[in-house]
């Protein structure tokens, strides 16, 4: 019966995955939670890259210390542009309404991003800025039609073309995304830059659940010691059970 | 066994005594644990009873610690919750427990139902246990449904918007109805105090009682069994039923494996998947509520998805809104429906099978497209699920009436 209901759960989440590509195809970000050294190029990325106009509000400067094996040194050296001491979270350096006003819409806090979006659609949203003369930014964005966000890492990446085909759909004229053509070269080559954005959304990932690799530990004692205890109590029910006929 | 049982059976005398004389406790204890009898032949089906029943102490705990750091406020309650989960020791726990606990109470209800509709158990004389049963139904949908809207996220809010709208069909009173609902003319901070007030008082309140009350009657009339035979009809010199035995240390002793069981599942969901692939989490529901900014598709959580599917599938918004109603409202009167004169399905015809396996298909497929998107292929489908869905019930007075059954053994069928 439970291995019945396993799979039908088994199966319904696969369905919701399915459910959840919506129209680009995402490439994978392929990230490693577990790489130490990542996490700490993708808190620089995000801290030198992103915090000027977006926050972290959730964050703070102590948590990251500690599971990026980051000293409070290194963080007020680092890491901490605008902020007093470690205990502070994340906070961008444009005030919200000047943002909105600037932008059309305030950047949006970053804390649970990785979560409310998933971390592919974060990696696709970063490398997917292309060239677009009807913006007023200059750009728009693959994953992300009509975004305001300007493309601030065009330093490292350069800029680039979208290709797209032309199909007749019973009359109606309908664009597909072909892919990207590099217009100009940044600092970085393409693999490069791939491996910056790849940090940077392992860093977002690790702060939307901060306590993702600690809880995966503790459930694993958990339930270790739940198969002991269940060993005891099937052991119990047929010591209690033996003289029912 | 016999030597625990004669402990507790026999008067205390000191201190028991001068405790049974004030209040009935060993007397309590005896009929509703050592001395209330339950069939021998329980299988696994048995074991959602009692999970419920751990579901709710983990519900009613973990909303404990949660209700002292959450701030039902407009402003605040978004970031409190990640407060909780982010700078409260243990707080990433305790929410998880809480929103897992929610969808597992879910499933071992709708487990615990079919488990009713396997075997007969809300045939005569049990049909106020059933009913009162699915009061708790209502109370618990009611608990979710007003707990949901309290992390303040995007589903929270729209989710609500898209339910509480449906108030609005009724004629003539709708509008004004949806107006006390929501004590504002959209969901606001008003609104989701008062949503607090329902999940942390009104509802569990509501449900503790109902619970008790179901226990009560339960013990009554007795648990039935899969074989659907009365276990009272027999009994031996001593009163007792012949194929009855003690809820505690037996029943205990095996439910105590299926609770186990039940934690490790629990657990694997807390601790390595909380989310469950947004089933159990929606991934919209990582932003904050959004007053200007719709998300392009609203599901509500998994377990209301089969009634989402049924009101979707007619076009019109107050028929959807009655079927929705009808298809939840009808499991009240599978007592009468129900006209067979067998409890269990063991001892049904093909009819019966046939009718129940189409019945859970058909509230599976229908979940599945309350998820997705509604419109061409997957309308039809939920139009053709639904149309089945009600067939089950009211057809049920025909079919169980035709349907040839077999005879039923006059004791419990057992294999030690």
């Amino acid at each position: 019966m439970l291995s019945r209901l396993v799979a039908v759960l088994a199966l319904a989440v696969s369905a919701q995955a399915v459910a959840a590509g919506g129209a680009v195809h995402l490439e994978a970000a392929d990230i490693d939670q577990g790489n130490i050294s990542s996490l700490q190029r993708g808190a620089r990325n995000f801290m030198n890259y992103c915090s000027g106009c977006h926050s972290a509000q959730y964050v703070r400067f102590n948590t990251i210390g500690k599971y990026l094996e980051l000293s409070e040194e290194q963080l007020v050296d680092n890491l901490m542009f605008n902020a007093e001491t470690t205990f502070e979270t994340i906070q961008s350096s444009m005030p919200a309404a000047d943002a909105a006003r600037w932008y059309g819409t305030a950047p949006p806090d970053m804390s649970l991003m990785a979560r409310a979006k998933g971390a592919d659609y974060i990696y696709n949203f970063l490398k997917g800025f292309y060239l677009d003369p009807d913006s007023p930014t200059g750009v728009d964005n693959i994953v992300l039609a009509g975004t305001s966000m300007p493309h601030v890492l065009w330093e490292l990446q350069g800029y680039q073309n979208a290709i797209f085909s032309e199909h007749n759909v019973d009359g109606t004229m309908s664009h597909e995304f072909e892919g990207f053509e590099p217009v100009s070269t940044g600092m970085l080559d393409a693999e490069d830059y791939d491996d910056f954005v790849r940090d940077t959304v392992n860093f977002l990932a690790y702060i939307a659940e901060p306590i993702r690799s600690e809880r995966r530990m503790i459930g694993t004692w958990v339930i270790i010691y739940l198969l002991v205890f269940l060993v005891i109590s099937i052991m119990l029910k047929k010591q209690v059970w033996k003289d029912v006929k | 066994m016999a030597r625990i049982e004669a402990e507790v059976g026999k008067p205390q005398g000191g201190f028991m005594k001068w405790i049974d004389d004030r209040f009935p406790f060993t007397e309590t204890m005896k009929y509703h644990v050592t001395e209330y009898y339950a069939s021998k032949n329980f299988n696994w089906w048995y074991i959602f009873g009692v999970l419920a029943f751990v579901v709710l102490a983990i519900q009613l705990i973990s909303g404990i610690f949660l209700a002292m750091n959450y701030k039902p406020a407009a402003v605040d309650a978004f970031a409190s919750v990640e407060y909780i989960m982010r700078d409260v020791e243990w707080g990433w726990l305790i929410r998880y427990m809480h929103s897992t606990g929610a969808s597992f109470f879910m499933i071992i209800v709708y487990l615990h139902m079919f488990r009713a509709m396997l075997y007969g158990s809300y045939k005569k004389p049990r049909e106020l246990i059933w009913i009162i049963g699915m009061l708790i139904l209502f109370v618990l949908m009611g608990s979710c449904f007003s707990g949901y809207l309290l992390p303040w996220g995007q589903m929270s809010y729209w989710g609500a918007q898209v339910i509480i709208s449906l108030f609005g069909a009724i004629p003539g009173i709708g509008e004004a109805l949806v107006e006390i609902i929501r004590g504002d003319y959209s969901i606001s901070d008003i609104t989701l105090n008062r949503f607090f007030a329902l999940h942390v008082i009104v509802l569990p309140l509501a449900l503790i009682g109902l619970v008790f009350v179901h226990i009560v009657a339960l013990h009554q009339v007795g648990s039935n069994n899969p074989d659907g035979v009365e276990i009272k009809d027999h009994k031996g010199a001593d009163g007792v039923p012949l194929d009855g035995i003690a809820f505690h240390p037996y029943h205990t002793s095996k439910d105590l494996v299926g609770i186990i069981v039940f934690l490790i599942i629990f657990s694997s969901v807390v601790f390595f998947a909380p989310d469950f692939g947004g089933y159990f989490l929606e991934y919209a529901n990582f932003e904050p509520a959004n007053l200007t900014a719709t998300p392009e598709h609203i599901a509500p959580v998994w377990y209301f998805t089969p009634f989402y599917a049924i009101l979707r599938a007619v076009p019109d918004k107050l028929w959807g809104a009655v079927l929705m109603a009808g298809a939840m409202l009808l499991f009240v009167f599978l007592p009468w429906l129900d006209r067979a004169r067998v409890k269990s399905i063991r001892y049904r015809g093909w009819i019966y099978k046939s009718a129940l396996a189409t019945f859970v298909v058909s509230f599976l497929v229908l979940g599945w497209l309350g998820t997705q998107p509604a419109g061409g292929l997957y309308l039809r489908a939920a139009q053709f699920f639904s149309a089945l869905y009600f067939a089950f019930f009211l057809l049920m007075p025909y079919y169980t009436t035709i349907d040839k059954t077999k005879p039923v053994p006059d004791r419990v069928v057992y294999h030690g």
